[in-house]
């Protein structure tokens, strides 16, 4: 699996584009960092007029557009003083990219291998620590970074000794809009100091030192970016109406992700600083094992819900609901909920009784139920239809996540919905702004759904030959497009239908391509590894893809990949772009979502047998688990098919960081 | 939440004709000392449902209701009470008021329910499959008397056992037959293509309507524009959807299209709305309608959906004499939440304006009303003994309902029986299961057995 992993992730990572053109060929890259690495730590004592020019200058046409870009200066000179000599394309890759290293770094004993680099790198004297370097660099796509910091600690013990204190006082005095980019920056650095002295002993040692400093560092950057973040304010006026939205989209990002992971960042500046990005982040996933929050959570919740009482202690954290007891308890409050829209109410219902799935659908269908709440409000008297809207509208999404958790493709289309409340123009009308944002709601769906199918399938068409043996997993909205319109035009191919239980969705996808004439094979997973010797291309459906291009699906879908891969049968993920996400998943327990447990245990053709069930439900030493998604290393995904073209997994961050922001209005 | 309500109050009716008189229709008959129709407007503003139209059978009976409206619960609710002609049945009664309705959806509840089901979860089945009707269904009540007393009723209890023959789907979301299990006599048919759609269904005899409805309102108007004879919701219209859910006269569903394509104003690519609710209706399970649907591409289709009431909810219709000593009996007793009257220690209520005279014992589930006047060694059992009554003493009263101002004389023995408002037992009177009207006086010293009293 290592070699594999290795063989595959590296050109990939280095073909991206994090690199720019003045880039050396791949084989030279490795040492690259370490030469040049001098110029910029001198830099870093000195100050950053240097260094501005590399990433200034040499900013690969491709990417980045330059007026942003250069709004941005001031970062990426913080960026390249820091440690990385490399060309940065642009701060906001670098930052977004540090993350996923290093959190990797830290939950290294998920993943057995990685850990073991992690450990053995720093033991071993500088010609090794390089080698490491760079396989800890295939790892994820910022690896010179990494490398480049590792290394430095091998080369100047003095000055690595020396780097913390000066990281940290430069936090405090340099403009730190750029909290989160300085925290990534400083764990660079931290790590870089640490791995020197810290050489000669266990490397177990070495790893708690190692999140130690981490944390400080993190805590004071925090810090310094609280403080100045309010004395920031005029330098960037100009800037902040255009790239607030942005900004802070990407800017919470790699501390939610971390909070879970690491847990070690001191709760007190966590809170302040969340608070401050609450406005602009789509709800943090609450953490159903926080007794105080799950109280507070339970005084404001619209429905009313009794928690499951056999639950698995691994997923305590996220919801668990008696299924049986909700639907009932939502449909007698039906006339009571009055401050609920009702056609939200409806999807609402729909969502909890499961008459809606699939992400696609269930965005939609929210999207249009918000155009129908939207067209039918009215602001109150002495309120501002700005505020009072958002209001509305945060309303109507808490209670859809009480019926059902969103899906992260509604909490951008719900993102997008506010920025454009938030947006519009004060002079406007009521009856104009509805209409305006009515009109938004309705290009979002057009444009981010159907026109984005109509896209995926016209590439994803290509990819399929005469004679050849698809298969695709459960049902997907995008994949039947594509298989239907692959059959319409003429070409000639076999279908095989795997499916799982309990949705067993499969069987709607199974009979509509059935009628529609396609020759078709079903089968449950089971028989994956047995049915994936026929299959030639597997195509797979997404609910939404994270920026360290982890596939999240519905569950069963890694198993897929993973034998797939095995098979070496190509994987072909069709994902829209607007389900793509800023954030970085590593493993399906942080996130993911239970289905009802009782589905699991239920078997339709068993069902008679009332005394087996009961046995089953009184029995506390078993408990059901049904989980509803899971997420796929992109290791096993061979290409992904969005709106923006055929793409593989690692330009994920690409899409997400150059198209939210000018494009996507997210 | 857009939906209107109907209460359907009735008049005058035939099944309860000792009870009610021209002094008292339907809607007003006291359980347990409170007018029935109070249950329902208890029921539906506990689901804060305040916007009630009322509709009454006959001029008489729509001024006495409206006049009881009105003190009882102007403050709380508004309604709106609407006379029709008599006799037109509930379909005609809709009818009379179509111009009233408005909403999109219609909630239609039966006056004469004392429940405790939500209406709000037939709303919620109702939107949540989109159906054109939803019709709620509960288990049938267990009739009769629990204990003594159970003789007499017994013609009258095997009645609704066999009430409503109901076919559900495999999922029982979908009715796909309905029918009077008193116009089954020998055969019946069901529809092939239904049938054939549904692939599996499933007949019970042992739910019932409980005539509580959901309706789309331009349904519900187009039906009964388009069928001037049909005369009942029960017996033709909702039959008569059930029957042609798979090949729809009316078109509900796509002029609601429509109109919202036309209210996205812009949306000029009518290829993407259809795309758009392909995706939609591609994502959920289709029902059978759906399936058959698209099978046959042009026809349309309109769903009857029922909403099955927990068993443990109470549910009873006042529709006959025995149902009224049920529920009078149930309210007091075992669903006593029904009633919003706190119980003694005793588990009864007796008025503390009540009087009672010296070794008269009122036992557990009864109830007296205020002024009521009990002498020496009597004995009160499972009964309602109403506002203002002088009974004698010496006097057994055992599974009975004694309505307001009614005088029993000494020793009289009355068991299973109702006894109207400002009726007379004179001394020594025996009656057990009988029906007493009001007004009516009983002469002294007779003995009767299921018998009806009225003035002829």
């Amino acid at each position: 699996m290592d070699t594999r992993r290795g063989a595959l992730a590296v050109p990939k990572v280095r073909r991206v584009g994090f690199f720019t053109s003045i880039e050396p060929p791949p084989e030279s890259s490795l040492q690259r960092p370490n030469r040049s690495q001098s110029g910029p730590v001198d830099a870093t004592t000195s100050s950053s007029p240097l260094s501005d020019s590399p990433s200034g200058n040499l900013i690969s046409p491709v990417l980045i557009p330059p007026s942003r870009h250069h709004s941005d200066n001031l970062t990426s000179r913080v960026a390249a003083a820091a440690a990385a000599p490399v060309p940065v394309p642009g701060p906001a890759a670098f930052r977004r990219y540090l993350t996923p290293e290093r959190t990797l770094l830290h939950v290294g004993s998920y993943n057995p291998p990685d850990s073991l680099l992690g450990t053995s790198s720093p033991s071993s004297n500088g010609g090794l620590s390089e080698d490491s370097a760079s396989l800890f660099g295939f790892q994820r796509s910022d690896s010179t970074k990494l490398s480049a910091s590792l290394p430095n600690g091998g080369f100047d013990l003095t000055l690595a000794v020396r780097a913390p204190q000066e990281s940290e006082t430069k936090i405090a005095t340099t403009s730190a809009s750029q909290g989160k980019k300085k925290i990534a920056e400083v764990s660079g650095k931290s790590e870089s100091a640490t791995t020197k002295p810290q050489k000669e002993k266990e490397p177990k040692a070495l790893k708690d030192k190692t999140t130690k400093a981490e944390r400080r560092a993190i805590q004071e950057a925090q810090r310094a970016a609280k403080a100045a973040a309010k004395g920031e304010g005029s330098r960037r006026a100009d800037e902040s109406g255009r790239a607030n939205p942005g900004k802070a989209a990407i800017k919470p990002q790699p501390k939610k992700e971390r909070l879970p992971v690491t847990s070690s960042v001191s709760e007190k500046t966590a809170v302040a600083v969340e608070k401050e990005k609450r406005m602009d982040v789509p709800q943090t996933q609450m953490q159903y094992d926080d007794k105080s929050r799950v109280d507070k959570a339970k005084r404001r919740a619209v429905v009313e819900q009794t928690e499951s009482k056999n639950k698995v202690e691994l997923f305590l954290h996220l919801p668990q609901y008696e299924r049986s007891n909700q639907l009932p308890n939502l449909s007698s409050n039906f006339f009571t909920l009055d401050s609920i829209h009702h056609a939200v109410y409806k999807v609402g219902l729909q969502h909890l009784a499961g008459d809606i799935s699939g992400d696609n659908a269930r965005c939609i269908a929210m999207l249009q139920a918000f155009q129908e709440a939207i067209e039918d409000y009215s602001t109150p008297p002495m309120k501002d239809l700005t505020m009072d809207l958002t209001a509305k509208i945060n309303g109507y999404v808490s209670f859809l996540i009480e019926c059902r958790p969103l899906s992260m493709s509604m909490g951008n289309a719900i993102r997008f919905l506010k920025n454009q409340i938030r947006k519009l123009p004060v002079n406007l009308s009521e009856s104009e702004a509805k209409s305006s944002l009515c009109s938004d709601i309705g290009r979002f769906i057009d444009e981010k759904t159907i026109i984005a199918d109509k896209a995926i399938v016209q590439h994803a068409v290509t990819k399929i030959r005469d004679g050849e043996v698809l298969l695709t997993y459960g049902f997907s909205c995008v994949v039947e497009m594509i298989l239907l319109y692959a059959h319409e035009i003429g070409k000639k191919f076999r279908v095989v239908i795997v499916d799982s239980r309990p949705n067993l969705e499969g069987q709607k996808l199974l009979r509509r391509l059935v009628t529609r004439g396609l020759d078709c094979t079903y089968t449950h997973i089971n028989a994956i590894s047995y049915i994936m010797r026929e299959a030639t291309r597997v195509f797979l459906g997404a609910s939404s893809i994270y920026s360290n291009g982890t596939l999240y699906a519905r569950v069963g879908t890694s198993c897929i990949a993973m034998v797939a891969n095995a098979f070496s049968v190509p994987v072909i993920v069709c994902c829209e772009a607007y389900k793509f996400h800023e954030r970085v998943l590593l493993d399906s327990i942080c996130s993911n979502e239970l289905g009802d447990p009782d589905a699991v245990a239920n078997i339709p053709s068993f069902r008679t047998n009332a005394k087996h069930s009961k046995t089953m439900d009184n029995n506390k030493n078993l408990q059901f688990l049904n989980l509803m998604y899971d997420s796929t290393p992109s290791e096993y995904i061979s290409m992904i098919v969005s709106d923006y073209g055929m793409i593989p997994p690692t330009s994920i961050p690409v899409i997400v960081r150059e198209y939210r922001r000018e494009n996507l209005l997210l | 939440m857009d939906f209107q309500v109907v209460i359907l109050a009735g008049g005058f009716s035939s099944y309860l004709v000792p009870l009610v008189a021209k002094e008292v229709p339907k809607a007003l008959l006291p359980v347990a000392n409170r007018p029935v129709l109070s249950y329902v407007l208890d029921l539906l503003e506990s689901s804060n449902l305040k916007d009630l139209i009322v509709v009454v059978e006959g001029e008489d009976a729509a001024l006495k209701v409206g006049g009881w409206i009105s003190s009882a619960c102007v403050d709380r609710l508004h309604v709106e009470v609407a006379a029709v002609a008599e006799n037109v049945g509930t379909a005609g009664a809709l009818r009379a008021i179509a111009h009233h309705l408005t909403a999109k959806d219609i909630l239609i509840v039966s006056g004469d329910i004392v429940s405790d089901i939500p209406p709000g979860a037939v709303a919620a089945t109702h939107r949540r499959h989109d159906a054109a009707v939803t019709v709620m269904l509960c288990a049938q009540p267990v009739s009769g008397p629990s204990e003594s007393g159970g003789s007499g009723g017994k013609d009258k209890t095997k009645k609704p056992a066999c009430d409503d023959i109901i076919g559900l789907d495999s999922l029982k979301q979908f009715l796909l037959y309905i029918a009077k299990g008193t116009e089954i006599k020998k055969d019946t048919r069901v529809k092939k293509s239904i049938l054939c759609a549904a692939g599996k269904m499933e007949i019970r005899s042992d739910l019932m309507d409980s005539h509580i409805y959901a309706f789309k309102r331009a349904v519900l108007q187009e039906v009964l524009d388009q069928k001037p004879a049909f005369r009942s919701l029960k017996q033709d219209v909702l039959p008569y959807l059930v029957r042609t859910q798979l090949r729809s006269d009316v078109f509900s569903d796509q002029s609601n299209v429509e109109e919202n394509g036309n209210g996205n104003g812009k949306n000029n690519m009518q290829n993407n709305e259809v795309v758009l609710s392909q995706i939609l209706s591609n994502a959920s399970m289709p029902s059978f309608h759906q399936v058959y649907e698209s099978g046959l591409g042009t026809r349309k289709t309109h769903k009857c959906c029922v909403y099955i009431a927990d068993e443990s909810k109470y549910f009873v219709r006042l529709n006959s004499i025995q149902a009224f000593m049920d529920v009078n009996r149930d309210v007091i007793g075992e669903s006593n939440h029904l009633s919003g009257y706190s119980f003694s220690a005793h588990h009864n209520i007796v008025h503390p304006s009540a009087e009672l005279g010296s070794k008269t014992t009122v036992g557990p589930h009864c109830m007296l009303g205020e002024g009521s006047q009990v002498g020496d060694k009597c004995s009160v059992k499972r009964s309602v003994i109403g506002r203002h009554c002088r009974i004698g003493s010496n006097v057994k009263i055992v599974n009975s309902v004694v309505m307001d101002h009614a005088t029993i004389g000494d020793g009289c023995s009355i068991q299973g029986s109702v006894i109207c408002s400002n009726a007379q037992l004179q001394e020594r009177v025996t009656l057990r299961d009988c029906q007493v009207e009001a007004g009516y006086v009983v002469c002294a010293g007779s003995e009767h057995k299921g018998e009806t009293f009225a003035r002829k």
